[in-house]
C-alpha cells in the first residue's frame, strides 16, 4: 500500500460523505447524517495515516534525507484538505450542526481530487532554501488558518441563504433544504468562532514565514506577492473582526467580508503561484 | 474656544477614534496592496517601457505605482491607520483601566438590574451569617470574594481574569511596536552583499542602496562547496566555510554557513545567498614514466607551469569541465629539457587515453576543482528583535482577547421585611453564551445552598 493509493481512498470517502451530507439536507434523515459523519471521520483517519506514510516514504527515496511532507504544492493541497476536516470535526464535536458538512466537505473533496488528478505527487528531496524547521511551522499554522477560513466561508454562505429566505418569509415549517440550517444567530456565531480560531493562526503563519525569510535571506519582509497577499487576507479578516462592533456592519456585511476573505485566501494560496510572477512559488528558490 | 470650534474639534477627534475609520483604512490597505502584486515593483524605466506606453508609464510613475509600498499615499494610509489606533486607544484605555482598577464593588440597584444574569432568593437568618456562608460558596465555586458593608447591606464581589480586558490593547500596541521595529531597522540598519573568492577575504560590503560600508572586521572564505542529490541536478547544500578576524585576532574559525544557518558577528549577519565560478580551476595532473614505477602528481591552475623530475615543464593550456560527451578534459603543453615542445590531451574519464600516444611520459587528468566565489547577503538590523517582540505580543494579545473573558459575580445581602434578600448577579465582558451556561449551573447550586 502506498500513500498515493490511500489518498485515493480518502478522496472517495470524502466524496461519499459530501453526497450523504447533501442527501441529509434533502431527506432530513438522522441515519444519513450519521453515515456521512462516520465517513468523514474514517476519511480523516485514513488521511492521517497516509500523510504519515508519505512522511516515511520521503526517507526511502534514494539520497533523500526525509522531510515533513509539506514542501510542494501537492503535499500542501493534501494537508489543506486534512486541516479542513480537522476544523470541521472539532466544530462537529462541539456544536453538532450536521448541515454544515454539506458546505464544508466539498472544499476538502475538491482539494483532494485536484491533488490526486492534476498535481505532481513525486517525492523530491528538499532544495537548500526549504531545509528549515520554520517551513514546517509556517505551513502548519498557515493551513490551519486557511482551513478555519474555509469553514467560516461555508457557514457564511449558509448565513446569507438563511437570512435571504427569512426576509422573504419563506421559512415554512417543513423547511426544505434550509429548514435544517442552524438559526442565523448560531451561523453568525459559528462564522465568528471560526475566524477567531483562524486569525491568530494566520498571524502566526505570517510571523513564522517572516522569521524563516529572516533566517534564510536576512529580510523578514520584502513585499513579494505571496507575502503581500497574505497581508491582504489579514487586513480583510481584521476588518471582519472590527465590523462586528460597528453598527451597520454586523450580520450580512460581515458574512460577505468572510466570503471575500476566503476568496483572497485561495488567491493567496494558489492564484499568486499560478497567475502572478513571484519569487515564492513552491520548490523554487535557492 | 467657542462652542462651535470645540464642536468641530470633538467631531475631528471622534472621527480619528472611530471604528468605521479602521474598517475603511483596513479595506483601503487591502485593496491598494493588490497593485504592487500585479505591477512588478522597482524595475528599470526601460523594462517598464517594454510593457507600457510612454503615456501610461508617465501616469503610473506619477502615482508612484512602481514603488507603491513606499509611496506617499501608501505610507500615508499606514500613518492614518496608526493614528486611528493611537486615538482609539487613548480614548478607551483609561475607561478600561478604571473598570479593572476600581471595580464596581457596591453597585446601585439600577446598575445591578442592567445585567442579564441574575437570581434572587429570600431566606430567614442573620445577614452576617449568611454573608459568611455566601463567601464560602463563592470561594468554592468561583473565587475568593471581597466584602463591603454599607448602610444598605453587605456586598460580596468576586472577579476572574480582569486583565483579559487588556488583550485587545496589547494586540493594538503590538502593531505600533512592529512599525517601530521596522523604522529602527530602516534608519540604523543596512542591507548589502559581498562576494568572496575561495581563499580571499573582505572587510567591506556593497550596499544595495549603492556605495560600500566598512564591516570593521574581515571575513575570509576558506572553502565553498555545492553538493547535489544522487544523480541529479537538484542542489542539496551550498556551504561556505567562513573565518572572521577582528584586529588580527581570529574570532570565528571555519564556521560552516549554509542556507538557513547564517553567521552573526557584532550585529552583522552573513547569509549564504549565491555562488559562481571565480575564474579558474585547479587541475590535478599525473605523469608516469613509461616502463618505470615512477609517478608524479602536479596541482596546477590554468596557465601555471609545473616542473617534472626529468626537467620537463608542464603547463595547462586549456581546460573544460565537459568536452563534448567525454567529460572533463585538459590540453597540456609539455616542454622537455631538450627538443620540441608538444601538446597532449587528457580526459578524466579515460585515464589510459594518453598511453596510446606512446610517449616517454604518460599523462592523465586525475581530478579538477572548480574555484568558486561565495555570495553572501550582509544585513545589519538592530530593529529586528523589536519586531519579534511585537509579533509575540500580537499573538498573545489575540489569544487573550479571543479566549479569555473578565467574569464578575456580585452577591448582595439586604434585610427586607424580616427576611434576608440575597441576589446573585454575574457578568462577562465577552463570550456571553458560555457564561450563561456557567451561570445557570451556578444558580442551581446557589439555590441548593440556600434551600
Ligand atoms: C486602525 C486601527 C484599529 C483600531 C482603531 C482598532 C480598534 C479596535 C476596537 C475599538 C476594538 C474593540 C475593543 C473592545 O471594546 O472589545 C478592537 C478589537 C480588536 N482589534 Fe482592533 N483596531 C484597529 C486595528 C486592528 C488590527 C490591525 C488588528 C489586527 C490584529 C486588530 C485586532 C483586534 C482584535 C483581535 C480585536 C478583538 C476583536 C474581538 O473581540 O472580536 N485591530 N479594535
Amino acid at each position: 500500500m502506498t500513500s498515493g493509493q490511500l489518498f485515493n481512498l480518502v478522496t472517495l470517502g470524502y466524496f461519499a460523505s459530501m453526497v450523504l451530507f447533501v442527501a441529509f439536507l434533502a431527506t432530513h434523515s438522522r441515519t444519513v447524517a450519521m453515515l456521512a459523519t462516520i465517513l468523514a471521520y474514517l476519511g480523516f483517519a485514513v488521511q492521517t495515516v497516509a500523510i504519515g506514510l508519505r512522511w516515511y516514504e520521503t526517507y526511502q527515496v534514494p539520497g533523500g534525507m526525509g522531510y515533513a511532507p509539506l514542501s510542494n504544492l501537492y503535499e500542501s493541497v493534501v494537508f489543506f484538505s486534512w486541516t479542513i476536516l480537522l476544523i470541521f470535526l472539532l466544530i462537529d464535536l462541539k456544536y453538532r450542526q450536521k448541515s454544515v458538512g454539506a458546505f464544508v466537505l466539498p472544499f476538502a473533496f475538491l482539494a483532494m481530487t485536484w491533488a490526486q488528478l492534476r498535481l505532481d505527487s513525486s517525492i523530491a528531496p528538499l532544495v537548500p532554501a526549504l531545509q528549515s524547521n520554520w517551513l514546517t511551522y509556517h505551513v502548519i499554522t498557515c493551513f490551519l488558518g486557511y482551513a478555519a477560513f474555509a469553514v467560516a466561508c461555508g457557514v457564511s454562505i449558509m448565513y446569507l441563504i438563511k437570512v435571504r429566505k427569512e426576509s422573504h418569509g419563506e421559512d415554512n415549517p417543513a423547511g426544505g433544504l434550509v429548514g435544517l440550517f442552524p438559526s442565523a444567530k448560531i451561523l453568525d456565531d459559528l462564522n465568528y468562532k471560526a475566524i477567531m480560531i483562524g486569525f491568530p493562526l494566520l498571524s502566526l503563519g505570517i510571523i513564522t514565514g517572516a522569521a524563516w525569510a529572516n533566517y534564510a535571506w536576512g529580510t523578514y519582509w520584502s513585499w513579494d506577492p505571496k507575502e503581500t497577499w497574505s497581508l491582504i487576507v489579514w487586513f480583510i479578516y481584521a476588518a471582519f473582526l472590527h465590523a462586528r462592533f460597528t453598527r451597520g456592519w454586523a450580520g450580512r456585511r460581515a458574512a460577505v467580508l468572510s466570503i471575500i476573505g476566503f476568496g483572497a485566501t485561495i488567491f493567496c494560496y494558489l492564484g499568486v503561484n499560478l497567475l502572478l510572477a513571484g519569487l515564492h512559488s513552491y520548490g523554487a528558490g535557492g | 474656544m467657542s462652542g462651535k470650534q470645540s464642536g468641530i474639534m470633538t467631531a475631528v477627534w471622534d472621527f480619528f477614534c472611530s471604528l468605521k475609520l479602521s474598517i475603511f483604512t483596513l479595506i483601503c490597505l487591502a485593496v491598494t496592496s493588490i497593485i504592487g502584486t500585479v505591477i512588478q515593483q522597482n524595475l528599470t524605466r526601460n523594462e517598464y517601457l517594454n510593457v507600457f506606453s510612454e503615456k501610461t508609464y508617465a501616469i503610473l510613475d506619477a502615482l508612484q505605482f512602481f514603488d507603491m509600498y513606499h509611496s506617499w499615499w501608501f505610507v500615508g494610509l499606514l500613518m492614518l491607520f496608526c493614528l486611528n489606533l493611537i486615538c482609539c486607544s487613548i480614548k478607551r484605555l483609561p475607561r478600561v483601566w478604571r473598570v479593572v482598577k476600581n471595580p464596581m464593588m457596591t453597585p446601585s440597584d439600577a446598575a445591578l438590574q442592567g445585567f442579564s444574569n441574575a437570581d434572587v432568593c429570600r431566606v430567614k437568618g442573620q445577614v452576617s451569617d449568611l454573608a459568611a456562608r455566601m463567601e464560602t460558596f463563592l470561594a468554592q465555586n468561583f473565587t475568593v470574594a471581597r466584602r463591603n458593608q454599607t448602610e444598605d447591606g453587605i456586598y460580596l464581589y468576586a472577579e476572574k481574569a480582569s486583565y483579559a480586558r487588556f488583550g485587545v490593547y496589547v494586540t493594538h500596541l503590538s502593531i505600533l511596536i512592529i512599525f517601530l521595529g521596522a523604522i529602527i531597522g530602516n534608519i540604523y540598519g543596512y542591507k548589502g552583499f559581498v562576494q568572496i573568492p575561495e581563499g580571499g577575504s573582505v572587510d567591506q560590503a556593497w550596499l544595495r542602496s549603492g556605495g560600500t560600508i566598512d564591516l570593521g572586521f574581515s571575513v575570509r572564505c576558506d572553502d565553498f562547496s555545492v553538493s547535489f542529490y544522487d544523480n541529479s541536478q537538484r542542489p542539496k547544500e551550498y556551504r561556505s566555510l567562513l573565518t572572521v578576524e577582528d584586529q588580527g585576532q581570529v574570532i570565528v574559525e571555519k564556521r560552516p554557513v549554509i542556507v538557513n544557518d547564517p553567521l552573526t558577528y557584532k550585529g552583522i549577519t552573513f547569509y549564504q545567498s549565491s555562488y559562481g565560478p571565480a575564474g579558474g580551476e585547479v587541475m590535478t595532473i599525473k605523469a608516469k614514466v613509461r616502463d618505470a614505477d615512477k609517478t608524479q602528481a602536479l596541482v596546477l591552475h590554468r596557465g601555471e607551469q609545473g616542473l617534472l623530475p626529468d626537467g620537463s615543464r608542464v603547463q595547462v593550456a586549456d581546460f573544460t569541465p565537459s568536452f563534448r560527451n567525454f567529460g572533463p578534459a585538459a590540453r597540456l603543453q609539455v616542454k622537455p629539457p631538450e627538443g620540441e615542445s608538444y601538446v597532449v590531451t587528457v580526459f578524466q574519464n579515460f585515464p589510459d587515453f594518453d598511453n596510446q600516444r606512446n610517449g616517454e611520459l604518460i599523462f592523465s587528468l586525475v581530478d579538477f576543482d572548480q574555484l568558486y566565489y561565495t555570495g553572501l547577503q550582509v544585513t545589519r538590523d538592530p530593529g529586528v528583535w523589536v519586531v519579534w517582540v511585537g509579533c509575540t505580543l500580537m499573538v498573545l494579545g489575540c489569544l487573550v482577547a479571543f479566549f479569555l473573558s473578565h467574569r464578575r459575580l456580585w452577591v448582595v445581602l439586604k434585610e427586607e421585611e424580616g427576611k434576608v434578600r440575597i441576589s446573585l448577579v454575574g457578568s462577562a465582558h465577552r463570550n456571553q453564551p458560555a457564561f450563561e451556561l456557567y451561570f445557570d449551573s451556578l444558580k442551581e447550586k446557589f439555590r441548593q445552598e440556600l434551600a
